[in-house]
């Protein structure tokens, strides 16, 4: 319609022309074209108004089908479209100065060492950590991270988890920190302190983490109080298990964790876990009775250990950006059967340790923070059958105390001063002082309580 | 457990019929505007409360308890709880209030965001990439954001659906009403220069046309320094502002300080739902809201 009244108006001023003089005829010429650019440029609009109001009426049907009334458009703009796909990517770059003792061969008396102690000192840089994560699809969400040292990178943990399958049942599977304890989940930027716990270094050695290749089956009961439950199956190849090509499983474990708030300024988190591993052809080194040379033991048999922890935050009025109190404590028992052969003599081996430790951490201005940790391990008994003639059984109560200061400037960089005197090797008291940075790049994703 | 799994997996998830629509929302403002539409058709769980920082909630065993049983998880958005509310999402086990599940609703997509950033560089501070999320503190948004709620509400729990329409429409003409009130009460406060602790009252001072001339912390998420404050103070002649406002949960100490130096009126706004005795609910953060920023005009 609007373009029939364009032309007949175009028709008209032409008409009216014929009589005209020729300067009269370029004004009106002139006219014209600017009549036809102003109409041009309204048929236009009108023409885009009226695809946006039939695209928007289709769409508008096709919402109404699931949707009663009509929903205001959903902006989900983002800023960097063409990276939207992309895995939230970050870095943790973390690194160290440590005063202590040289100490070659750092262990804990009276525990077989899960590793190689850590016996660096001076200026290092510690493990560069970077994570991936993003949703798979609707279904699945996956997350590697990938720990970078000189001339390595090791996979650290590797999964996918469910989004989908409801009813409070949540499933892992790959390479994941098993969900054992409260610490065993954490990395180490996330530690309070500048080093794990003694029980943690002495449960699973220098990662002082289990880690495990395998499926994690969890279920979160439909109440009011937090009650998770836990189940995992996997490979059980990391200490105190043994790898071994099997078909079928090399270790397990069970837990559950229970929380809630009291009041509006404290939240607490408690649980027990049960961890099932096995040994084959298991190497650590003993210390002969004649002669006090290092000899080769080997274990095999099965180590089970069960966890108990708690851990403790408050803060006013739930803010903990100010002002929070952390604490956390956990306690640990091994026992270890089956058999061990060393200097050629098979026994039987039959072991129960336990320890513990408790910390808490005040973060007493926005930025600074400060902690205590005390811990304490007992290496029990250790039932070496024949071969305790033949090797020495160390029976030590291993000591740590520790204290921290450290400053953030912001969620993502952080500085630790920790002085700490270690006595977990008998005979030496090691006071060690550490100064540490950690700092995170990128997408850093949410902590666990 | 079998059973839930292997139902699960070939997509025979039974909506399980109940009268009530479990809400849970991450913050006291939409917490009160679901329960304005929803009235008692609806149980709304609030997992934060105005006196602690939207930003630096934890993923706590009871918040994971709580969303492992709503229906509709009433997020701010805009990266606001991107600390926390993720984590309590995946480990809740809810396939229902998962992104992109109409159990999953978030805010800050209904409105026009402001302070988008041009570039993403923490060297700013804790920017949000996708704008600021404080949207609610515009009383316009609220009700777009209420709209929008309405209609996720009518789809989730479709029996109720006349019921939340009706809830919303009354909640809506009180609101209009409210809302020319508050206009004209605030004409005073049009091109009245602030100083803010924190980018929270964007969309308060846009509405109302106020000016903010600076922040107390120097980037977003970093705490007030006394060298920053000392350049604001340096500033104070030249460009002055009329009073300093902080929210309910941010400590006063910096804005205090300001005041003191400058003998500007130090304001202490509600900032959401129950930040201040008298913001007991949205009409009750907005009266509250502009009585105080007109005692500080005085």
């Amino acid at each position: 319609m609007q373009k029939s009244f364009a032309m007949a108006a175009l028709l008209a001023a032409s008409c009216g022309a014929h009589a005209a003089s020729d300067a009269d005829l370029a004004a009106i010429r002139a006219q014209i074209d600017d009549m036809k650019k102003t109409y041009e440029q309204r048929i236009a609009a009108l023409e885009q108004r009226l695809v946006q109001a039939e695209s928007q009426a289709s769409s508008q049907a096709k919402s109404e089908k699931s949707v009663p009334a009509p929903s205001p458009v959903e902006n989900r703009q983002s800023v960097a479209p063409t990276n939207a796909f992309n895995p939230e990517v970050s870095l943790i770059l973390q690194g160290q100065y440590r005063h202590a003792k040289n100490v070659p061969g750092r262990g804990i008396t009276g525990f077989v060492p899960g590793g190689e102690g850590l016996n660096t000192r001076g200026f290092s840089v510690d493990e560069t950590e970077l994570v991936l994560a993003a949703n798979i699809d609707p279904y699945w969400r996956g997350q590697v991270i990938v720990a970078m040292a000189d001339g390595q990178a090791n996979i650290e943990e590797a999964w996918f988890q469910s989004l989908a399958i409801g009813q409070g049942v949540g499933l892992k599977v790959g390479r994941y920190r098993s969900s054992i304890g409260y610490l065993n989940e954490q990395h180490p930027h996330m530690w309070d302190f500048a080093d794990a716990p003694l029980m943690y270094q002495a449960m699973f050695g220098e990662g002082a983490s289990y880690v495990q290749d395998g499926v994690q089956l969890k279920w979160l009961a439909p109440t009011s109080l937090f009650v998770e439950l836990g189940s995992e199956i996997g490979r059980g190849a990391n200490f105190p298990g043994t790898d071994h090509n099997n078909n079928g499983t090399g270790g397990g474990a069970l837990y559950i964790h229970v929380g809630d708030d009291v009041g509006v300024s404290n939240s607490w988190r408690a649980g027990a876990s049960w961890l099932k591993t096995r040994a084959s052809e298991r190497s650590s080194d003993f210390v002969e009775q004649l002669g006090g040379n290092v000899a080769q033991g080997v274990f095999n048999g099965d180590s089970s250990t069960w966890l108990a922890d708690f851990v403790w935050k408050w803060a006013p009025n739930g803010n903990s950006a100010h002002q929070n109190f952390k604490f956390q404590s956990e306690y640990f028992v091994r026992e270890e059967k089956g058999s061990l052969n060393a200097t050629s003599v098979d026994s039987s081996y039959k072991t129960r340790q336990s320890g513990w430790y408790a910390q808490g951490v005040y973060q007493f201005t926005p930025q600074w923070r400060a902690g205590l940790r005390y811990e304490q391990l007992d290496s029990g008994t250790r039932d070496f059958g024949a071969n305790a003639a033949n090797l020495v059984v160390d029976s030590y109560r291993p000591k740590k105390a520790s204290a921290m200061v450290d400053c953030s400037w912001s969620e993502f960089s952080r500085v630790r001063l920790q002085i700490a005197q270690d006595k977990s090797m008998f005979g030496i008291t090691d006071n060690q002082l550490t100064l540490q940075y950690v700092m995170s790049l990128g997408a850093h994703g949410a902590h666990k309580f | 457990m079998k059973h839930f799994i292997f139902a699960c997996f070939f997509g025979l998830t039974v909506g399980s019929a109940q009268a009530d629509l479990k809400i849970f929302a991450t913050v006291p403002e939409w917490g009160a505007l679901a329960q304005e539409i929803g009235g008692g058709k609806v149980k709304v769980y609030t997992a934060t409360n105005a006196f602690q920082d939207p930003h630096r909630i934890e993923a706590k065993p009871s918040l994971l308890a709580q969303a492992r049983q709503a229906n509709l998880v009433i997020a701010a958005g805009a990266d606001l709880e991107i600390g926390w509310l993720p984590l309590v999402l995946r480990d809740s086990g809810n396939a229902a209030i998962q992104n992109g599940q109409p159990g999953y609703f978030q805010a800050a997509n209904f409105v026009n965001r402001l302070e988008l950033p041009a570039t993403l560089d923490r060297a700013n501070g804790d920017v949000h990439a996708a704008g600021n999320p404080h949207t609610h503190l515009d009383p316009r948004n609220v009700l777009k954001v209420g709209e929008a709620l309405t209609a996720r509400m009518a789809e989730l729990d479709a029996p109720n659906a006349a019921a939340y329409q009706a809830g919303y429409q009354a909640f809506a003409g009180k609101w209009q009403t409210a809302m020319t009130r508050w206009q004209k009460d605030a004409a005073p406060l049009k091109g009245v220069p602030v100083l803010v602790h924190h980018a929270s009252f964007v969309y308060l001072l846009n509405w109302l046309g106020m000016k903010e001339v600076g922040t107390l912390e120097p980037k977003p998420g970093i705490e007030p320094t006394s060298g920053h404050l000392t350049g604001l103070l340096a500033r104070q002649p030249g460009a002055p502002a009329q009073m300093v406002l902080r929210a309910a949960y941010q400590q006063e100490g910096p804005s205090q300080w300001m005041a003191g130096k400058t003998g500007m009126p130090a304001i202490l706004l509600p900032y959401t739902v129950g930040g201040t005795p008298e913001a007991k609910d949205l009409f009750g953060l907005f009266d509250d809201t502009l009585q105080r920023l007109l005692k500080g005009l005085r």
